[in-house]
């Protein structure tokens, strides 16, 4: 019993034909989508990627660059394939290269939802090097003497602007670490000694933020230095206070940048993948209902299409078998001569004697 | 004496309507693309237009604009046209439409070079606009208070940040200006009150700047206030640092700017130009060997086409003539309809 079948009249596999040979089309154009979108991907990653630490991060864009050549590869093929199928002539041309077309385009769908599924699984690895990242990139703010950090402050300082956000979770973590550098600090004065020794680890700490975390929306000019002091500036309340700064945290916006992108690629790769399936799926059925115009020789009779000739359970049963003949048979290849081990039933002349096992060839 | 003949058989004068018809199509394209750089130039204008005091530089955008639209409209004309033509008997209807609608289209398109020429002119406008606006944005930094001026510092604000410049021709135009609200100000502190006093206004002046003055690319954490002092920054000596602020002026980032978007359009409204004239030219010939069709029972025969009957003054003396005549009777039709004593006069010819 076949699953779902269809009548295809001469007419209608005609139409298909020529319906998917558009969709096909359809379908690179969406495959290079897919390719525009990775490369999209790995653009954005590598912008920052001095506030990510190292993981792997590279493995999406890479796939959806991957899937998304293939994409138009097979698609191409594809259409290739149903220009020729409405002509019956042509099909024979195609016939034993149909069958492998599909599987291969039926894997090769899975895969594009793996890529899907993979967007949307990035957040998790995403979160860890960005606070990774950006733990370091402030903690090396103030290296900007020392080669291969050198650049970090600018990077911060941008980060905060162009992001509206200030130190990993809020401003208070710039508390913690010391971002003026010790050449900037006059260590004969007595305040600056008194800061350094106020600590295990001899950090210059204040309870200061960088410019660029102040907020450009604040009525009054910024207040960057003594932050929690509501008696170093007039009419200020450092509890009440919410303009002067950018009260995001840089991890928040960061992560919430980059997971709108990934909700947004994976969508569109979601949609690509339901494409793919639906052409698969009228590619199937073309290919059956043009193989019983051919097994009934009458080009313009109708003819059923169907998904598969059994159902299910009897498809992967015969598949089974199939896979287990193979595997025998490679088992009996490898013994050496195939006759050894096997009675034989053969008439060998009137005294029907068998004969001995010839020794093998060493 | 015919200006620029050529001689046109009728191959060629086939030839020469298939290629404008597909020439004018390019040209429509290429209007639309001067429409839209004309749409983005003022919308670029417009956004900084807080900052500016006049809006006379909106000109060269609304010039593109304006011809880019009616170049479509001509180059879908001069299509039709075209394809008329390779037909005798549909081309006649053309004939009183065409001289009116060269004109039209000549002086629409030399405004696309009036437009090119406006941008450069128009610079030193530009310039004094924005020095006006900027001196305004700056005094009123302080003012989030009031109605109508709340928004000049966050304008200000993003301004220098997003052009990375300071003040209007430097950064020392925050010394002259009050650009900290007295509602921050302690007026019981000495140093406010010295201050305050230090000056005929009134005003509280410090060597200082706002936080978006700041240069992120400094190996420094940002020296905001004190600017002068070189005592109360440790390691600092303000003559020779130039990396702490941004040292460019908003107006001369400004302006540089603009001046820089309006060079890039430049060539491709040079290049809408020259192919609108081209097609204006070549369809003037199609017109004029068309027209020694029209009648003719071969219409495979040679034509002559030309750009101008007579010569060019005697053209401008025919038009003068044409357009004189035409101001006569309209001054005859007034002057017949306040006077019925010349009626009868002209009814006598008609009764003779």
């Amino acid at each position: 019993m076949a699953v779902l079948p269809i009548k295809f009249t001469k007419t209608k596999r005609d139409r298909l034909a020529q319906v998917l040979w558009v969709l096909n089309w359809i379908s690179v154009v969406t495959g290079i989508i897919l390719f525009i979108l990775g490369i999209f991907l790995k653009v954005e990653i590598n912008k920052r990627q001095d506030l990510m630490a190292e993981r792997q991060l590279q493995s999406v864009p890479n796939m959806l660059i991957a899937v998304g050549l293939i994409a138009c590869m097979i698609n191409f093929l594809g259409g290739k394939i149903c220009y020729d199928c409405v002509d019956t002539n042509k099909f024979l041309r195609w016939k034993l290269v149909m069958l492998p077309y599909i599987i291969c385009t039926f894997f090769f769908t899975l895969s594009v939802l793996v890529g899907a599924l993979m967007c949307y699984s990035m957040h998790g690895q995403l979160e860890e090097a960005l606070t990774v990242g950006l733990r370091d990139a402030m903690r090396y703010y103030k290296d900007t003497d020392t080669p291969g950090r050198c650049f970090l402050k600018r990077t911060v300082d941008l980060l905060q602007i162009q992001f509206q956000c200030c130190g990993n979770k809020g401003y208070r973590d710039w508390f913690q670490i010391q971002w003026v550098s010790n050449r900037y600090l006059d260590m004969s004065q007595r305040e600056v000694v008194d800061r350094l020794r106020s600590n295990v680890e001899g950090k210059y700490l204040m309870d200061g933020v960088p410019f660029s975390c102040c907020n450009v929306n604040s009525p009054r000019p910024c207040i960057q230095y003594q932050i929690t002091n509501n008696s170093a500036h007039f009419n200020y309340d450092y509890q009440t206070e919410e303009l002067n700064l950018w009260m995001r945290g840089c991890h928040q916006a960061l992560l919430d940048y980059y997971t709108n992108i990934m909700h947004s690629i994976g969508l569109t790769v979601l949609i690509i993948w339901l494409f793919e399936l639906s052409v698969l799926t009228g590619v199937r059925y073309l290919q059956t209902s043009l193989e019983n115009v051919l097994r009934q020789g009458d080009p313009e009779c109708e003819s059923d299409g169907w998904l598969l000739e059994n159902s299910f359970v009897e498809t992967a049963r015969s598949n089974f078998n199939i896979i287990k003949h193979l595997g025998k048979f490679n088992q009996i290849s490898s013994n050496g001569d195939p006759n050894i081990d096997k009675p034989s039933t053969a008439h060998y002349g009137p005294d029907n004697v068998p004969l001995k096992p010839l020794p093998t060839a060493s | 004496m015919v200006l620029l003949k050529m001689k046109f058989p009728f191959q060629k004068r086939v030839r020469l309507a298939q290629g404008l018809w597909l020439l004018s199509w390019v040209a429509m394209f290429s209007g639309a693309i001067t429409f839209a750089m004309g749409v983005f130039l003022k919308t670029e204008l417009h956004r900084r237009s807080e900052v500016m005091h006049s809006m006379d530089i909106h000109i060269v955008p609304n010039l593109l604009m304006a011809v880019g639209l009616a170049s479509v409209g001509i180059n879908i004309c001069a299509g039709k046209v075209c394809q008329d033509s390779l037909d005798p008997s549909r081309f006649p209807r053309w004939k009183t439409f065409l001289p009116p609608f060269f004109c039209f289209s000549v002086f629409l398109t030399s405004l696309l070079l009036v437009a090119m020429i406006l941008s450069f002119a128009l610079q030193p406008s530009l310039e004094e606009s924005l020095k006006i606006g900027l001196k305004n944005g700056i005094s009123f930094y302080k003012d989030t208070d009031t109605p109508g001026r709340c928004f000049q510092k966050e304008t200000i604000d993003r301004l220098q940040i997003e052009f990375q410049c300071c003040g209007n021709t430097n950064y020392r135009d925050w010394f002259e200006v009050q650009w900290i609200s007295n509602r921050y100000l302690d007026f019981t502190s000495k140093e406010v009150k010295d201050r305050v006093r230090s000056n005929v206004d009134g005003r509280y002046l410090l060597d200082g700047v706002p936080f978006s003055c700041c240069n992120p690319a400094s190996p420094r954490p940002c020296i905001q206030y004190s600017l002068r002092d070189n005592s109360v920054h440790y390691n600092y000596e303000y003559q020779t640092e130039e990396l702490n602020l941004y040292s460019r002026g908003c107006r001369q980032a400004l302006v540089s700017y603009y001046m820089g978007l309006m060079n890039t359009i430049g060539p491709c409204v040079l290049f809408d130009f020259l192919l609108q004239m081209a097609i204006l030219v070549s369809l003037r010939y199609l017109q004029t060997a068309m027209e020694g069709v029209i009648g003719q029972e071969n219409v495979e025969i040679e034509t002559e086409g030309y750009i101008l009957e007579k010569g060019v003054k005697e053209t401008l003396l025919e038009t003068k003539e044409k357009v004189k005549r035409l101001l006569q009777l309209a001054q005859v039709g007034d002057a017949s309809s306040t006077t019925p004593g010349t009626q009868p006069e002209e009814e006598k010819p008609a009764t003779a």
